[in-house]
């Protein structure tokens, strides 16, 4: 399944600033459906290189958890999923993202269309300076056509989905803003699945929430999994430890190592990546 | 090693804080006496007659700024329709899309050296362009005027403002699959709306109390405004024109003229202040 060493492939491998690790990443078993698969993926801030080469495999309906110390191209790895970068001007992108096969960084691919598939969580909670129904609402209606008493029911089904509902159902006309840390990054939550994607991206989702939101967060990834493809990317490897079926250790901008996360917690090939999870470096 | 002395080290912040309340309170008092001044010598003025009549021949007595009150108000309005729109998107550019560009430095520099410009140079521009080519003077040419004054100061601080907005919530809109236009107009637009709207005040402040420029263009007239292009009626040249000439009645006029506007910007300015601090709660 991993794509061999090309010409250009080897090339690249020669200008790095850095010493080669050993990079060992398992393809995925067989029988696993891909959600989602980047095939000798590199990225540029201007003339910085921040990602070499990577590729990896992310399945259907699973947590993946990708981990690493600061600077070492996780949330690079992860925006180009749904082409967020493209936001910047000088964050240059190369290789594929595939997503059920087809590259979503082809100009063919439509952007709108991808991000609704591919929804997104940030570190700090980004409620809309709008009322609570408004906030879930607002993604909806750009999709759908969709009457007053759908929408309500929508909003309602994706409040509860992110656990929500019961705090906030008395203050759907109150601002988002003025909501607990972690009820807002769940509204985000309930606003990203209100569009009914299929897959959530989420960078850092609880490094700005206490620790008992936190604990729901990861209750809520948890039922989440069933419906949807989740990517998380995690400082906390406790965090990823608990809730990921698979993970990535990203080190400099190279996968690592790449695995079932018992596997890569527990009995690493990398001596990297067992310095990294027991806590030597990062 | 000896320890500073606690009574000199209490001194100096004691020095200081007294420094720079006197200070604070300095332009406080500045500001007091200004507006204690236009208040007095205002007031007699300040009556029906003044807000619903033509001003009187010398010598007559009565008569009003109802025109002058009308036609600012008008070549205000027209400069924001103007200035506003154009200042904002091109805020937008420099804060959505020009970002760090060669062209967006170039178009920042330029602005901040259309901000620098001297109101009577702008003034003696429109004249050459309009009233020159038209042949004569007019409401139009001075709104004008005032809007290319309010341009850059609407386009740089709408740029500020927006840039403000965090990335993350810009990030949060689009990886909704919203369009860029519609995230900026539904979502950074309303985040920066207190700042928006505050620049856009800034900017009719700055030009309510311009003259120079008016003075090239707008001109003044005695009769009601009717048409944008003829010399229309405004306070502050009348300002200009009443304080200098040798009738008290005028100058009092004068004085009545400076209250209003003075009232008004600072009005606009408190109400929409406590306009966005009541919706903000």
């Amino acid at each position: 399944m991993i794509q061999t060493a090309t010409a250009e492939y080897q090339d690249q491998r020669l200008k790095r600033p850095f010493a080669l690790h050993a990079t060992k990443i398992e393809p995925l078993a067989q029988e696993t459906q891909i959600k989602i698969a980047t095939r000798g993926l590199n990225f540029y801030y201007d003339d910085q290189q921040a990602l070499f080469d990577n590729n990896l495999e992310i399945a259907a309906n699973q947590v993946t958890a990708i981990i690493g110390p600061s600077g070492c191209g996780k949330s690079t790895h992860l925006r180009t999923y749904n082409r967020i970068f493209e936001l910047y001007r000088g964050q240059r992108v190369s290789g594929e993202v595939l997503l059920d096969g087809q590259n979503v960084l082809d100009s063919s691919c439509d952007v709108l269309e991808l991000r609704r598939k591919v929804g997104m969580i940030f570190q700090k909670p980004t409620p809309f300076p709008m009322s609570v129904f408004d906030n879930i609402a607002y993604g909806l209606k750009q999709h759908y056509h969709i009457n007053r008493s759908e929408l309500r029911d929508r909003v309602e089904k994706a409040l509860q989905q992110a656990a929500l509902w019961d705090d906030v159902k008395d203050k759907l006309n109150q601002p988002g803003t003025a909501l607990s840390g972690g009820q807002q990054q769940r509204l985000c939550i309930a606003r990203a699945i209100a569009v009914e994607p299929e897959i959530l991206l989420m960078d850092e989702p609880t490094s700005a929430i206490d620790p008992v939101a936190t604990a729901r967060i990861e209750e809520l990834v948890d039922t989440l999994k069933e419906h949807y493809t989740i990517v998380i990317v995690t400082h906390n490897m406790q965090q990823a430890a608990r809730i990921s079926d698979y993970t990535a250790f990203f080190y400099k901008g190279e996968i690592i190592e790449f695995g079932a996360t018992d596997k890569i917690f527990t009995n690493p090939d990398n001596t990297k990546t067992q310095d990294y999870i027991t806590g030597r470096f990062g | 090693m000896k320890h500073r002395s606690l009574k000199y080290r209490r001194g100096v912040d004691m020095g200081i804080r007294l420094i720079s309340s006197l200070a604070a309170l300095f332009g406080m008092a500045m500001l007091g006496w200004i507006l204690s001044i236009v208040i007095l010598k205002g007031m007699p003025a300040i009556n029906w007659e003044f807000f619903t009549e033509l001003p009187a021949p010398p010598g007559m007595p009565g008569g009003g700024l109802a025109n002058a009150i009308l036609g600012t108000l008008l070549i205000t309005l027209l400069a924001v329709l103007m200035g506003v729109p154009i200042g904002l998107a091109a805020g937008v550019w420099l804060a959505e899309f020009g970002q760090q560009s060669k062209t967006a430095e170039a178009i920042r520099f330029a602005a901040n050296l259309l901000m620098g410009t001297p109101s009577i140079i702008i003034g003696v521009f429109v004249y050459v362009v309009i009233v020159m080519t038209t042949g004569h003077f007019s409401g139009i040419s001075g709104a004008v005027a005032l809007a290319i004054i309010m341009l850059p100061v609407v386009a740089r601080t709408a740029e500020d403002m927006l840039a403000l907005v965090p990335s993350a919530l810009r990030e949060a809109a689009l990886a909704l699959g919203v369009p860029r236009w519609k995230a900026t107009l539904g979502i950074v637009f309303r985040s920066a709306k207190t700042g928006l709207l505050t620049g856009i005040l800034l900017a009719v402040a700055r030009v309510s109390g311009e003259t120079a420029p008016l003075l090239f263009t707008s001109l003044n007239s005695p009769y009601w405004p009717e048409s944008f292009k003829e010399p229309t009626a405004n306070l502050t040249v009348t300002i200009f024109n009443y304080a200098m000439s040798p009738y008290e009645d005028w100058q009092t006029l004068a004085w009545g003229a400076s209250l209003l506007i003075a009232g008004s910007v600072l009005g606009t300015t408190v109400i929409s202040r406590g306009f966005l601090w009541y919706r903000s709660k």
